[in-house]
């Protein structure tokens, strides 16, 4: 029987990774775009599309993700397409990621006072302008720090694409366990690998968040 | 494209059971994930410089990894290291650990929050130690960031879905089962996930409820 190094172990679990953080970014990137459209549809559109909007929030924040990447899975493929566990797993994230996201900003920018948008208005700026000069860059500062909280949910978010087939840094951890009978050492590497991904992360979120609010009494 | 959801109710027995199984690990890593919480952040906020250490450690460890590798840590892992567990076993304990960690942090900003003339009153009033945490501190620190608390639980509850990997014979596991059966993966799931829905609506009106009733007052 081949014998495996604790170097051998990490050397794969770093290749694996690598398809964590892209995943990470596609529903990162893909979901901010999402709710950015969501965002601005919200604060466009009358109550039945805001309504629509909060529902479609709601189920995503009140249904696990991994019952959203089993439904991706399974329901793009009654579209008679033939689903990967990367479609599924980009599709999935990305949604929650969106549902999310636009959530977040969407309190950022009702803390804008209104005085803000009456003020614009009456200087007869349209509603495009209003946001892009006058809201959104005061929303922006505080939309940050939690936005880059939340890459952090995005990451261990991706941990579960593993349960569809999508061999990201779990599944590869999995299937080396089961490679070299070593599954202590190789969770614990797994662990350790997230951790080293979402710390700094986390870290960067918080001295956001105090440059944005302050140190706290 | 037909869907015959019919096909997978037939099976509510086992949907129903699943359920149950949901319900109760919640409930019982909800119960101690909130005394650990309330142990931790008293340790954070008042205990020695050592403790603090170990239950910041604690604190972010958890936070910056994935629950299903804590779970597959504690199931696959620990045996390997000599402590064999059941997978239920190991699913309360990695809830436990989880929604422990996250009420730490969120019952820390409670209890920070106290006005310093309140502890200093109640030092006053000749109260020691104890009675001023349980009785001054922590239930005004519950109220004020218990909303935060019941999302966290409800996070908690979803996240369980990942004890199905584990072979825990939860909601999402019966709707595994029902849809290897049947094929009818689609509807099995549609139905497993509106199931969650609802029990998370369930559980925050619960909690909502639940919390002034019994842990801090109107």
């Amino acid at each position: 029987m081949n014998d495996f190094s604790l170097w051998d172990i990490l050397r794969n679990l770093l290749l694996a990774l690598r398809w964590t953080v892209v995943l990470s970014l596609i529903a990162f990137v893909g979901g901010g775009l999402v709710g950015g459209a969501l965002l601005f549809v919200r604060l466009r559109a009358g109550t039945v599309l805001e309504r629509f909007i909060g529902g479609y929030v709601a189920l995503f924040q009140g249904t696990p993700l991994l019952m959203q990447l089993f439904l991706a899975y399974f329901g793009i493929a009654l579209f008679g397409v033939d689903v990967s566990a990367w479609t599924a797993a980009a599709v999935a994230l990305t949604l929650y990621t969106s549902a999310y996201l636009t959530e977040i900003w969407r309190g950022c920018v009702a803390s804008i006072p209104k005085g803000q948008w009456e003020a614009s208005s009456s200087l007869a700026l349209t509603f495009g302008e209003q946001l892009r000069h006058v809201v959104l860059p005061q929303a922006v500062k505080i939309a940050t720090a939690p936005t880059v909280g939340f890459l952090v949910q995005v990451i261990k978010g991706t941990a579960l694409a593993s349960v569809i087939g999508f061999v990201e840094l779990t599944k590869a951890g999995s299937m080396i366990s089961n490679a070299t009978f070593r599954p202590f050492e190789v969770f614990s590497c797994v662990a350790l690998l997230y951790f080293g991904l979402c710390f700094p992360v986390s870290l960067y979120a918080k001295y956001l968040e105090r440059k944005t609010y302050g140190r706290r009494a | 494209m037909e869907f015959d959801f019919g096909a997978v109710l037939v099976d509510w027995r086992l949907l129903a059971r699943g359920i149950a199984w949901t319900i109760g690990l919640t409930a019982i890593a909800t119960l101690i994930g909130m005394v650990v919480g309330v142990a931790c952040a008293w340790a954070r906020s008042s205990g020695p410089l050592w403790l603090k250490g170990i239950v910041g450690a604690y604190v972010e460890l958890i936070r910056n990894t994935p629950f299903i590798v804590q779970l597959f840590f504690i199931f696959f892992g620990l045996p390997a290291a000599g402590l064999k567990l059941t997978p239920e076993t190991a699913s309360i304990i990695a809830m436990v650990l989880n929604l422990g960690a996250y009420a730490t942090e969120i019952i820390r900003a409670g209890i920070e929050a106290t006005p310093k003339g309140q502890i200093e009153a109640a030092v006053s009033l000749a109260l020691n130690k104890v009675q001023v945490f349980m009785r001054v501190v922590l239930p005004p620190a519950l109220k004020k960031v218990w909303p935060a608390m019941v999302s966290q639980i409800i996070i908690v509850m979803l996240g369980s879905a990942v004890c199905s990997q584990i072979s825990v014979e939860d909601l999402s596991y019966a709707a595994n089962l029902i849809q290897s059966r049947n094929f009818r993966a689609f509807e099995a799931f549609i139905i497993a996930t509106l199931t969650y829905l609802a029990l998370s609506i369930g559980l925050r009106k619960l909690l909502n409820w639940a919390g002034p009733k019994f842990f801090f007052g109107r």
